[in-house]
């Protein structure tokens, strides 16, 4: 059990309002990625949650019972900080267990609980070890640990993986998934990153200045982002904007075209450009191509495409593909 | 320094402050131990001879010096359980959030900078004193009998009074320990469902482990060596009620101007100092360990 539901929830500090009323539904088992920009209120949203802030005004209800102003500790979450937040003088079997001895249960039922987490976290020869004495990624895994043994009905984590080395966090990455997997648990899961959040998410929540811009799973959120702010912010590289003529001779203000979605062309094209920085990855090129009335626009060529800086090419976009935006910025 | 030509020069560069440091240490120390085993009285000047252990044959034998060993111990470990008891309730109250802080902190301070003979004379004439004090004032006016402080409870008071100037250094260090206990484990730990009390046991009082440490080891090397409180409120009275090794060297060589028995007693007072200090670490000297 672990649905969450939102309503009218808002938060402010002082007189600054960080969270505008907004309503959310979260749904028993699902994995929810709440992703935005730095700043954006992911974390206080999920705090609010977690009831580490008061709301400002709204209800949340865990479960269908009302949890507004129930304390932390009965909500029945656990939550994953960026910092990890470990107790730096228990050893990490303590730090394991510190829920379940605040929660008083008996010693047997314990040490099973911290077996069986270690097992599946890889943490059993490391069980006496101090905090100190861990790597990044070790300690990431005793939070998570300690998350788990609560048996909570969500899980709530914020930014785990951005204290972590790009290797490690994509192991991470799938660690987690896997965990969602076996456990089938409710997860939140709060990101600044955008490819974190596609490749986690069964659906994610895109926040800006504390509004949703748009809730949807991975795809629907590529294939049919509701404005250019969500346009721009999923996907990598980023989508082009393009105004002026281009769009106008679409019916737009201005329009969107992803960077895989523009031939390139040595010979014929919609538009001719001059090849700026060529990243050469081996399975893709990403070309920076400036085109005259346009500006700068990236360009996913494949792998086998090979320019030199300088070089005139031409650049048509697939026309299905292109995203069209009005005047506000919503699409059309 | 990674080079052993490195090292030597910087050996060498250090040794001046490391010979001054050493002579400056070393001269004081030896004459102490010289006199010590000298018959050298001022009252008795011309019959200076050597005598061996003599002084300090009578030193330890003296039954003040029991009393005031039992008095130093009790003095200091007095002192020390109450600075850190109250030092750490009162950086609980301090670190919360409150109108008027940062003068609060302030007065909480000041006791610190006034000088010790002064507190003590403060204290003395103007909260303890029978007649003319506050304490006795309010002991009147709930219409009990007033309590001679300094004559009946001189150690206890002296005690008080000592406390009262060390807290200030106690809730400081303190203070800064609790201020970097970090906010998210604290969060941690209410998600864990552990209450306030089980936060402060768990997290806040391990935290403040090495803090405490420090507050006990430097507040022992000063509190060994009390002597201006005794010297303006008691004078070690009544009887040897309140004089601590330090006050009874000074009375040994001072009052009664035998300087070669004060020697013995100082020297004896270092010995003392250093098996406590040996002690301490013992004890806690391996919260300070990383
Ligand atoms: N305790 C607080 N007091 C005042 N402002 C805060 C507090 N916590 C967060 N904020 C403000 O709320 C906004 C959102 O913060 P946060 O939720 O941490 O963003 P994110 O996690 O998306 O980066 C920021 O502008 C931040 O300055
Ligand atoms: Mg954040």
């Amino acid at each position: 059990m672990g649905s969450i539901s939102l309503n009218k929830v808002s938060k402010s500090f002082g007189d600054v309002q960080v969270i505008p009323p907004l309503d959310l539904e979260i749904n028993d088992g699902e994995f929810v990625v709440f992703v935005g920009p730095s700043g954006c209120g992911k974390s206080t949203l999920l705090r609010l949650i977690a009831g580490l802030e008061d709301l400002t005004s709204g209800a949340i209800s865990i479960d269908g019972a009302d949890a507004t102003n129930a304390a932390p500790a009965q909500r029945g979450l656990a939550m994953v900080f960026q910092s990890y937040a470990l107790y730096p003088h228990m050893t990490v079997r303590k730090n394991i267990a510190f829920p379940l001895k605040m929660a008083g249960m008996d010693p047997a039922e314990q040490d099973r609980r911290i077996a069986g987490a270690a097992k599946v976290l890889n943490l059993t020869d490391y069980l006496d070890r101090r905090p100190g004495q861990l790597s990044g990624g070790q300690r990431q895994r005793v939070a998570i640990g300690r998350a788990i043994v609560r048996e909570p009905s969500a899980f709530l984590f914020d930014e785990p993986l951005s204290n972590l080395d790009a290797a490690l966090r994509v192991n991470m990455r799938l660690e987690i998934c896997d965990l969602h997997k076996t456990l089938a648990t409710t997860m939140i899961y709060v990101t600044h990153d955008q490819v974190e959040a596609m490749t986690m998410a069964d659906k994610i929540v895109v926040l800006h200045d504390g509004y949703i811009e748009q809730v949807g799973s991975p795809l629907e959120l590529y294939e049919n982002p509701v404005n250019k702010f969500v346009a721009g912010f999923i996907g990598s590289p980023k989508m082009n904007f393009i105004a002026g003529a281009p769009a106008q001779k679409r019916g737009a203000d201005s329009i969107g075209i992803r960077p895989e979605h523009l031939t390139v062309s040595r010979d014929a094209g919609e538009w001719a450009g001059v090849v700026g920085v060529s990243e050469h990855l081996g399975s893709d090129t990403f070309l920076h191509v400036n085109v005259d009335g346009i500006g700068m626009v990236n360009v996913r060529a494949s792998g086998e495409f090979r320019v030199k800086y300088g070089e005139q090419v031409f650049l048509s976009p697939i026309e299905e593909k292109i995203h069209r935006f009005d005047a506000a910025g919503l699409s059309i | 320094m990674a080079t052993a030509h490195s090292r030597t020069a910087a050996r060498f560069m250090l040794s001046p402050a490391v010979i001054l440091l050493l002579g400056w240490m070393i001269v004081p120390l030896s004459m102490t131990l010289y006199f010590s085993f000298q018959r050298y009285n001022l009252l008795m000047p011309g019959q200076e001879a050597w005598v061996g252990f003599l002084n300090y044959k009578y030193f330890l034998t003296d039954p003040a010096f029991f009393a005031a060993l039992w008095n130093t111990l009790m003095l200091v470990g007095g002192v020390l359980l109450i600075t850190v008891v109250g030092g750490i309730a009162l950086a609980v109250l301090l670190d919360q959030p409150m109108w008027g802080q940062g003068i609060v902190r302030i007065l909480v301070i000041a006791p610190f900078f006034v000088m010790p003979t002064v507190s003590a004379l403060v204290w003395k004439n103007m909260f303890m004193n029978p007649v003319n004090g506050l304490f006795a004032y309010i002991a009147k006016f709930l219409g009990m009998q007033p309590f001679d402080f300094l004559a009946h409870a001189p150690l206890m008071s002296i005690i008080l009074i000592v406390a009262w100037q060390w807290l200030p250094f106690a809730t400081l260090i303190l203070l800064t320990a609790m201020q970097s206990l970090d906010s998210e484990q604290q969060e941690a730990a209410e998600m864990d469902g552990a209450s306030v009390v089980s936060r402060f046991i768990y997290l806040t009082l391990p935290h403040l482990g090495r803090a405490i440490t420090v507050v006990v080891l430097i507040q022992t090397i000063f509190l060994l060596s009390i002597f201006a409180e005794i010297l303006v409120t008691t004078n070690g009275g009544p009887g040897y009620a309140s004089t601590n090794i330090t006050y009874l060297v000074y009375a040994q060589s001072l009052l009664q101007f035998d300087v070669g028995g004060g020697s013995a007693g100082g020297i004896i007072a270092v010995i003392l100092a250093n098996i406590v200090a040996i002690f301490l670490m013992r004890m806690v000297g391996k919260n300070l360990e990383t």
